[in-house]
């Protein structure tokens, strides 16, 4: 059974003159990975920005439309309250570098003033840590700097930073594209599992990747949604002749 | 290639090494001949009383510099009240806005102040401060002081805080935290050895600043811990008792340039360590 948590309606965005995206609208399923492709410079990643409204830190953006989570429209609602119920992991690593492991993961409350007793905190710790896959391989080096662990790691590492928040969707913005196979291996695993307890919105360069772990996939071109649908649909019947075409190779 | 011409370039390659030599040696020589020089003839005035003792009237030997040292103290302090905290939250603006009107005007403002003959300050501060208060102050020198460390801080609290990557911010923004927290408790961090450098350089600098001191904190020939009075300092000891005909305050102020040079060199290598111990890898 699908529910939809996020509704995009006629979304239109600008950096100064530009228009980067055009007329976008999409429904994002509850529990589902949801694949957004395309060439670079097609929108994917100023897309995904813009539903927990990060591009509001690039100065001359501008964006028309609504994007709905629950109903409430999240481009009026306060950017810091959209940004604790949508989590973003980003491209390269960034685990805060002053901080342990320990504190990385439980950031998000630190940060914002969340007064937790040890034990809450230790909970916390664990089950994001658990979530991410990482629990086993860090949980005797807690109190050791984040910025120690291999690449792929410090990848999880700041899955699980954005899990500890419990957000209702959780942003990929090519998540693997800074790291090694093996690496990215875990990670695309780890996103199969995680849809248990978490929507996801996955950017990324990688056709095969997006064949592999989504449900739904997006087909972006030159800031327009060419098409939707379900991941398995999308890559065997291609409605578009252009979908048809970046996803044998021939353009991107 | 030609065999000559392999050779003429050996030949260039080995005139431009001595070239490289003989410029080092320029630096390296006079750094070296000052320090020698200083030790040679401050050491031996270094004795406990020389410390804790005041200087002595003319005539009679020995004496020390104790209100110097406690001057220069409670002018570096002042100084650091004054500068250090809007120097830091100049250098957050500039790294923070770096092409807008305002911080540009700002940036050119403190590059200016920066580039202002540190007479020239004393005599700004003389009119602003000295004469309003009808004296010379320990309180006036402390701000003439606080005038050039600000644009060394804040250059290097916008220098340091630009290195640190993008993507530490977004972060932390992309938590939930608001803007002025992921500055302080985010960012600030990271750069917290640069920022510390900074302020220690600052230090050194201006505690050998003698021309802004002259229309200011004036020197005083006694103990004083009145910032509303004049006030005693190292520099200005050296300027006054150098250019005295008394043999014993020349030595009073060779003695006082040692402890002044130990002091800069001191700032700079505990400035290095802090720079190269506390450095955070991203």
């Amino acid at each position: 059974m699908e529910s939809t948590i996020l509704t995009i309606k006629d979304f239109n965005f600008y950096y100064g003159d530009a228009q980067v995206l055009k007329n976008i609208n999409l429904t994002i399923f509850n529990n589902r990975v949801t694949a957004i492709m395309g060439p670079s410079g097609c929108g994917k990643t100023t897309l995904i920005r813009a539903i927990n409204r990060m591009h509001e830190l690039v100065g001359n953006a501008r964006s028309e439309g609504i994007i709905e989570l629950d109903g409430e429209n999240i481009l009026n609602m306060d950017s810091i309250y959209v940004r604790r119920k949508i989590g973003m992991v980003f491209q390269s690593p960034n685990p805060f570098p002053t901080m342990s492991i320990y504190d990385n993961v439980i950031a998000g409350y630190k940060l914002n003033g969340t007064r937790l007793n040890s034990s809450e905190k230790d909970k916390i710790v664990e089950e994001s840590l658990e979530k991410a896959a990482l629990w086993k391989e860090v949980k005797d080096k807690l109190h050791k700097k984040g910025t120690f662990l291999s690449g792929g790691q410090q990848q999880r590492l700041c899955i699980a930073r954005a899990l500890a928040m419990k957000p209702e969707i959780l942003l990929l913005d090519e998540p693997t594209s800074a790291l090694d196979p093996i690496a990215t291996t875990h990670i695309e695993e780890l996103i199969s599992e995680l849809k248990n307890y978490v929507t996801m919105i996955l950017v990324t360069h990688n056709i095969a990747q997006a064949a592999r772990i989504s449900d739904y996939s997006v087909f972006l071109y030159l800031g327009e949604l060419i098409e939707y649908g379900k991941t398995k649909d999308l890559f065997t019947t291609p409605k578009d002749k252009r979908t048809e075409e970046y996803l044998t190779g021939k353009f991107g | 290639m030609t065999d000559k011409g392999i050779k003429y370039r050996k030949l260039k390659d080995k005139l431009f090494f001595v070239y490289i030599i003989c410029g080092s040696l320029i630096i390296i020589v006079p750094i070296f001949y000052i320090l020698y020089y200083i030790v040679l003839k401050g050491i031996s005035s270094i004795n406990w009383e020389f410390f804790v003792s005041l200087p002595s009237p003319p005539g009679e030997t020995g004496g020390g510099i104790a209100n110097a040292l406690v001057g220069t103290l409670i002018l570096l302090i002042l100084s650091g009240l004054f500068a250090i905290a809007p120097s830091i939250a100049l250098g957050i603006y500039l790294s923070e806005h770096r092409s807008s009107k305002l911080a540009n005007s700002v940036r050119l403002g403190v590059e200016i102040l920066q580039s202002v003959p540190s007479i020239v300050i004393g005599i700004i501060v003389y009119i602003w401060i000295v004469r309003p208060l009808g004296g010379f102050n320990a309180l006036s020198g402390g701000i003439a002081l606080a005038l050039m460390m600000i644009p060394i801080i804040t250059k290097s609290t916008e220098e340091t805080l630009k290195l640190i990557p993008n993507s530490l911010k977004e972060a932390s923004m992309a938590l939930g935290v608001p803007n002025y927290k992921t500055i302080l408790r985010i960012i600030l961090p990271a750069g917290l050895s640069g920022i510390l450098n900074g302020i220690l350089i600052a230090i050194a600098r201006v505690s050998g600043e003698t021309a802004p001191l002259l229309f200011t904190a004036f020197g005083n020939p006694f103990m004083s811990t009145n910032i509303l009075k004049p006030i005693n300092n190292l520099p200005l000891l050296i300027f006054n008792y150098a250019g005295s005909p008394y043999k014993d305050w020349h030595a009073l102020a060779w003695g006082a340039s040692f402890v002044l040079v130990v002091f800069v060199l001191l700032m700079n290598i505990i400035a290095k360590i802090i720079a190269k111990r506390w450095k955070v890898q991203f």
